[in-house]
């Protein structure tokens, strides 16, 4: 978080727990992270890490009754300037900003829209909710919406159904109804995974363009180093539930300070580290997801560890802009 | 989907055809003359044989059969053996009893199931949850002449409320027959909710856990108009399917009902025309309750088309 712009989103220490068959697990604690209005920060991390249970606890739609905010803050700077904590907002409070001030994008565009309403009416709906049109309006604005995010034929198409879209089409609908309300955070999880490169990369283009037009802050989850590198601002990288480290780009496709960091970066193709490839890259790769055990939890894989690293709590340090969970990260050479 | 439901028409005709020569021959496979049954033990072999020209009982089957197809194929259902006018009359003379008998209860089944498989799904596992599946599972085990006669014993005998039974005078105001209806309808509708409570319930815990469920709550609706209009919306086609068929078993099923309730329905009709064997009316009647029922299938794939875009297209 740079110190002369307050954020928009910054979530302290996040722990989320889950009730399951063998008992209770905490995929997420240790998340620390911020977004400043118009920035783009990207949370990366291998499968399982807890990108997605982050980014659905910020919108309060963790699975229920099952999942649950055990501790921490997610503040959020509403555009009444007026600070809240989502993790301790009432129901009734967090639904006027689900889709007004706070959208998001999934990662499933083929099952993310309802199969028996047409797309304008999925749009429409957000916007007479949150913009108190009536229903024409409502309707001539999903077809702006359609516009804006470049379908073509958009006075038609706003009469059709999902299922007669291709998938790229239906994300482009999936952001089109996530900007309607002119959100100042849009949470996007993967929202490019499922589609095809071109697609992929128009899709990108589109929500950069759209967030220079209306300066939202983007959280964006991605496991996608290429993608990274050609939208985000600041990159968190997160492993086993934990933000083990927080930079800008730059910063961190340079001069990697976390082992973990390092090993990501060193999966990735020259060409990608240019941003120019965007290949999935990340292996998942079993880690101790869950159990609160002493030390750092990158230990078992990391190729620096020593004795001190297995007990006692890592804690984030931070210093400038750059925040590190890691013993030895001053002495690691990049 | 014009073409589609041409290609309905076209097995519809086909089922019909399959189901009246199943009527036919499984009528004509019971044992007993209904010739001789009609005039009684002091009939000679004489008349018995006149009365079965008369109602060509005496060509072979299978001329019968054809003779039989043609008449149904215009509309044509037969004379009844003992009641003296033709099988189309008396069951349109007793459908008025059944088929709002049938309407009633279905509509009480889908208002008292619908609504409670939703809460049921929409708070799975809580009290209300296990409330309704156990009233569920309750009213599907009642016989229904057992509930039948706890209401008549309460509401009629006891409180007054209802008619015992019966459908009123012939020539009664139309009202005053409905109200006949009141308890019947009530007592098949609560049995035939079961079904539909648990077919919501399975629907809805489908559909609310679908991606779009969350697209929805992540735009800031309320918690009803998630669940009323997307998830609902959703859930549609199998509880329609399962109404639509509670529909149609009630239209032929509900004999028992009729009989306790003394309702002079087609349910009535069919078990007095088996106990004389007056075939024409047992087919007859058997013909029309399974065309109702695939009428009333054609209908649910109708409505099917208004409720599923993806089946429109
Ligand atoms: N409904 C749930 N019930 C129990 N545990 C869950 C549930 N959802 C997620 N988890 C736990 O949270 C962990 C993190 O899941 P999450 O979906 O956030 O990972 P992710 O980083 O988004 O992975 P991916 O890149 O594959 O999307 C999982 O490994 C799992 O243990
Ligand atoms: S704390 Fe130790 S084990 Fe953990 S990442 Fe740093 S060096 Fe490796
Ligand atoms: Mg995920």
């Amino acid at each position: 978080m740079s110190m002369n712009t307050p954020s928009l989103l910054s979530i302290q220490d996040l722990e989320i727990r889950f009730r399951t068959e063998d008992g209770e697990i905490a995929p997420v604690r240790g998340v620390t992270l911020s977004v400043a209005p118009g920035e783009t920060l990207a949370l990366v991390g291998e499968s399982g890490s807890g990108k997605s249970v982050t980014s659905l606890s910020v919108m309060g739609l963790l699975p229920r009754p099952a999942g649950r905010v055990s501790g921490g803050k997610i503040l959020f700077r509403q555009r009444s300037g007026r600070t809240v904590d989502l993790a301790a907002l009432p129901l009734s409070d967090l639904r006027g900003l689900r889709g007004a001030e706070i959208a998001m994008v999934f990662q499933e565009p083929m099952t993310s829209l309802n199969p028996v309403l047409t797309v304008g009416e999925q749009i429409a709906e957000s916007v007479r909710l949150h913009m108190g049109l009536g229903h024409a309006s409502a309707l001539k604005r999903a077809e702006e919406m359609l516009d804006l995010v470049e379908i073509p034929h958009a006075r038609r198409r706003v009469h059709e159904y999902p299922h007669q879209m291709s998938g790229g089409m239906r994300q482009r609908v999936m952001i089109a109804l996530a900007m309607s309300c002119n959100p100042s955070l849009l949470i996007a999880d993967e929202p490019t995974t499922a589609l095809d490169v071109t697609i992929q990369a128009q899709i990108l283009a589109l929500i950069q363009r759209l967030q220079r037009e209306i300066g939202m802050g983007v959280l964006f989850i991605t496991h996608n180093l290429g993608v990274v590198a050609e939208i985000a601002d600041r990159v968190t990288v997160m492993y086993a539930g934990q933000v083990v480290e927080t930079g800008s780009v730059g910063e961190i496709f340079r001069t990697p300070r976390h082992p973990y960091t390092n090993a990501l970066l060193n999966c990735l193709p020259a060409r990608a580290r240019r941003g120019e490839d965007g290949r999935r890259v990340v292996q998942s790769i079993p880690g101790s997801i869950g159990k609160i055990g002493d030390g750092c939890a990158f230990a078992p894989r990391c190729v620096h560890a020593t004795d001190p690293c297995g007990v006692g709590t890592v804690l984030l340090e931070t210093e400038m802009d750059r925040s590190v969970r890691c013993l030895r990260w001053r002495e690691i050479p990049a | 989907m014009w073409l589609k439901l041409g290609r309905r028409l076209g097995s519809l005709i086909i089922v019909m055809f399959l189901v009246a020569t199943m009527v036919f021959f499984l009528t004509r496979l019971a044992p007993g003359d209904p010739a001789a049954l009609m005039l009684g033990d002091q009939a000679t072999a004489e008349d018995i044989a006149r009365l079965r020209q008369v109602y060509g009982l005496d060509k072979p089957i299978l001329v019968q059969f054809l003779l039989w197809l043609k008449e149904i194929a215009t509309g044509n259902l037969g004379q009844s053996i003992f009641l003296q006018r033709p099988v189309i009359q008396a069951i349109a003379e007793r459908a008025e009893p059944t088929f709002f008998l049938a309407l009633f209860s279905v509509s009480v089944a889908a208002l008292v199931g619908i609504p409670a498989g939703i809460a049921s799904a929409v708070w799975r596992g809580r009290l209300v949850d296990q409330i309704v599946s156990g009233l569920a599972m309750l009213a599907a085990n009642i016989p229904s002449f057992w509930l039948g006669l706890i209401f008549i014993q309460l509401f009629a005998v006891r409180l007054g409320w209802f008619p015992v039974a019966g459908y009123g005078e012939p020539g009664a105001p139309f009202m005053e027959r409905i109200l006949h209806l009141a308890l019947p309808a009530t007592v098949l509708g609560i049995v035939n909710s079961a079904l539909i409570v648990r077919f919501t319930r399975a629907s809805m815990l489908d559909v609310l856990s679908d991606d779009y469920i969350r697209t929805a709550r992540s735009k800031g609706l309320s918690e009803a108009r998630v669940v009323l209009r997307h998830a609902f919306g959703n859930a549609l086609v199998p509880i329609i399917t399962v109404v639509g068929l509670t529909a149609a078993l009630l239209v032929g099923g509900a004999i028992v009902t009729e009989t306790v309730f003394g309702l002079p329905g087609i349910g009535n009709l069919v078990v007095s025309a088996v106990l004389r064997r007056d075939y024409p009316v047992i087919q007859g009647a058997l013909i029309v309750v399974a065309g109702i029922y695939v009428l009333i299938n054609l209908l649910i794939d109708i409505i099917y088309t208004f409720v599923d875009p993806r089946v429109r297209y």
